[in-house]
């Protein structure tokens, strides 16, 4: 089983978009699982139609709670709490915990001379199983404010790697977050290949840039695909010859085209909605990481 | 004011309005932070002199092997596995450990220090008129959060916002976003007309107005492709719509060579005053 993992750095550059069309192009010839990994503005399913078949409480990390019986307000929780989680609330005789700024780091928990903090669990989001033409896709959503993002990035992936390996299926192909940090370290790992999504503008550059050194890092191949080539055919070039220095293959460059918006209010991967020169450059783009990964 | 910039899905235009909004205002002693610290991009708009620079991170522990007894306790009340006691020694993980001091506090030796983990660095310096300052984090690191958290209390301590401070938030809808948003006036949030800019918006919206008590609006960048679905959404939740954008090439292409929009294009002057004026109205409800 080969894993993909598709990335960008900055957001919006059509991550998802080149994800959903390699989901369709690679269903058409192999068996396939794929996972959405970008759990805080998970799209892919919404040009996937997928049948929700399994849902899964995602309980993780710690959350303090002070028993009001037993708090004293002697303070000391507040004094060591390094997140500003805990306060005294005018009126109120007992500390109160702000669940969205507590780490779970459970300093005040050991800290309490009362024992009157106790350590909960919460459900923080939930992860699902559906089915849809092109084959399983594993998703997430993650509760408002919650973190631990990475952790559910990686029981996403995870998931979709178990019964990738269970079915002998060939490929995963995972839709990674923006960014470079946390999530993007827990959808990456493990992967054979990223392919990097990038829009040819100032800042598309400056995070392109960012991006590959933590491929680097981490020591995933990269490939790049330039989006949205032609609104600045200058900062294309520049990437490419940027991409040409770093030993990085561009394999495609996909010009603006409206068809892709009018795909995803259709509900449906580009290249099942249309058959023109951007589906033309997807299947071009699959094909040459097939073969690349077939090496 | 602290007006914050978010947007629940990435590259609908964050930091275009964020960074034009910053100069239509043209407030006296305004401040500017990008608080998009994986990938930054609003000096590139900005050009700001960037005078100061500062480490950052977060502190972790340091075993005193003299003092220690390799009891274990350090290890027994860490939370994220970022100490571990391994015969006689201890082991420290600096990328797990979240810097909650917890060990220090537990330590029966007193034989736990902390040391600063660098893992970002806080640049500052004018923009113009604008004070402008960004946090980076190092390549490989995992945590934004504790990054923006040592951005807004270094900024927002050493000059605070008489005037305004326009905070420039990540994409998503997770901690790096709270973290950022947290204590602002107002949250403008961008968005494209697209069921993707839909959807991500709405957890956006679910986090900030209705969990962190945010008042927030909203800018549709982009007007002109997609469908209806933002405005339908945006009637229904009652949720004002204070600036439309059309879809123009002229301003991708200028925002591809990292020229602002007031700029490039002169009559957006007037257009984000207007539109600074609208949230000052919604701030004042």
């Amino acid at each position: 089983m080969k894993q993909i993992v598709i990335l960008s750095g900055k957001g919006g550059t059509g991550k998802t978009t080149v994800a959903a069309a390699l989901v369709h192009l690679a269903s058409q010839e192999a068996s396939i699982v794929f996972a959405d990994a970008d759990v805080d503005a998970a799209n892919l399913e919404l040009v996937l139609d997928p049948t929700v078949q399994e849902t899964h409480d995602f309980a993780s990390g710690k959350l303090a709670v002070v028993d009001p019986e037993l708090c004293t307000s002697c303070g000391i929780c507040a004094q060591v709490c390094r997140y500003n989680a805990i306060s005294s609330t005018p009126g109120e005789s007992h500390y109160v915990v702000d669940p969205i700024a507590c780490e779970g780091c459970a300093a005040c928990f050991y800290q309490c001379p009362e024992d009157a903090i106790r350590l909960e669990v919460p459900v923080a989001g939930q992860w699902l199983r559906s089915d849809t033409r092109f084959g399983p896709l594993f998703h997430a959503r993650l509760f408002a404010g919650q973190e631990n993002s990475g952790k559910l990035v990686t029981t996403v992936k995870q998931q979709g790697r178990l019964r990738a390996a269970d079915e002998e299926r060939e490929f995963l192909i995972v839709d990674g977050p923006p960014g470079i940090g946390c999530p993007v370290i827990s959808a990456s790992a493990g992967a054979d290949l990223a392919l990097l999504v990038v829009e040819p503008t100032v800042s598309g550059v400056h995070d392109l840039e960012r991006a590959l050194a933590t491929t680097n890092h981490f020591r995933i191949p990269s490939l790049v695909v330039i989006n949205k080539a032609d609104i600045n055919p200058k900062r294309a070039d520049e990437i490419a010859a940027f991409c040409q220095e770093q030993g990085i293959e561009v394999v495609s460059r996909i010009l603006y085209d409206d068809v892709v918006t009018e795909a995803m209010v259709q509900g449906l991967p580009v290249t099942a909605f249309e058959d023109g020169a951007v589906t033309a450059e997807l299947e071009h783009v699959w094909r040459h990481v097939r073969d690349w990964l077939a090496r | 004011m602290i007006i914050a910039v978010a947007s629940g899905k990435g590259g609908t235009g964050k930091t275009t309005v964020a960074v034009n909004l910053a100069l239509a205002a043209n407030s006296a002693n305004s401040l500017f932070l990008d608080c998009d610290v994986e990938e930054p991009n609003a000096a590139l708009f900005l050009h700001p002199t960037l005078e100061h620079r500062k480490e950052v991170g977060i502190l972790i522990p340091q075993v005193d092997e003299a003092k220690c007894t390799a009891c274990g306790r350090c290890a027994e009340v860490c939370q994220f596995n970022a100490i571990a006691v391994v015969g006689q020694k201890v082991l420290v993980f600096p990328e797990l450990c979240h810097g909650c001091g917890s060990c220090t506090l537990n330590c029966p030796e007193e034989a736990i220090t902390e040391v600063l983990n660098v893992t970002g660095v806080l640049e500052s310096g004018p923009a113009g008129a604008i004070q402008f300052w960004q946090g980076v984090m190092d390549v490989g690191q995992a945590m934004a959060t504790p990054i923006i958290h040592q951005l807004k209390t270094r900024s927002l301590e050493v000059q605070p916002p008489d005037g305004l401070a326009i905070i420039d938030v990540s994409p998503g809808a997770a901690c790096p976003v709270v973290e950022a948003v947290h204590g602002a006036d107002f949250c403008l949030m961008v968005t494209e007309p697209t069921p993707f800019g839909l959807h991500d918006l709405r957890i956006a919206v679910e986090v900030i107005r209705d969990e962190l008590h945010i008042p927030v609006g909203i800018v549709v960048n982009r007007e002109g492709v997609g469908d209806s679905g933002v405005d339908e959404y945006c009637a229904a939740e009652g949720v004002p719509i204070l600036m439309r954008i059309p879809l123009d090439r002229r301003i991708a292409e200028a925002h591809s060579e990292g020229v602002p929009v007031v700029e490039a294009l002169p009559e957006y002057r007037a257009k984000f005053i207007t539109l600074y004026g609208r949230i000052q109205e919604e701030v004042a409800k």
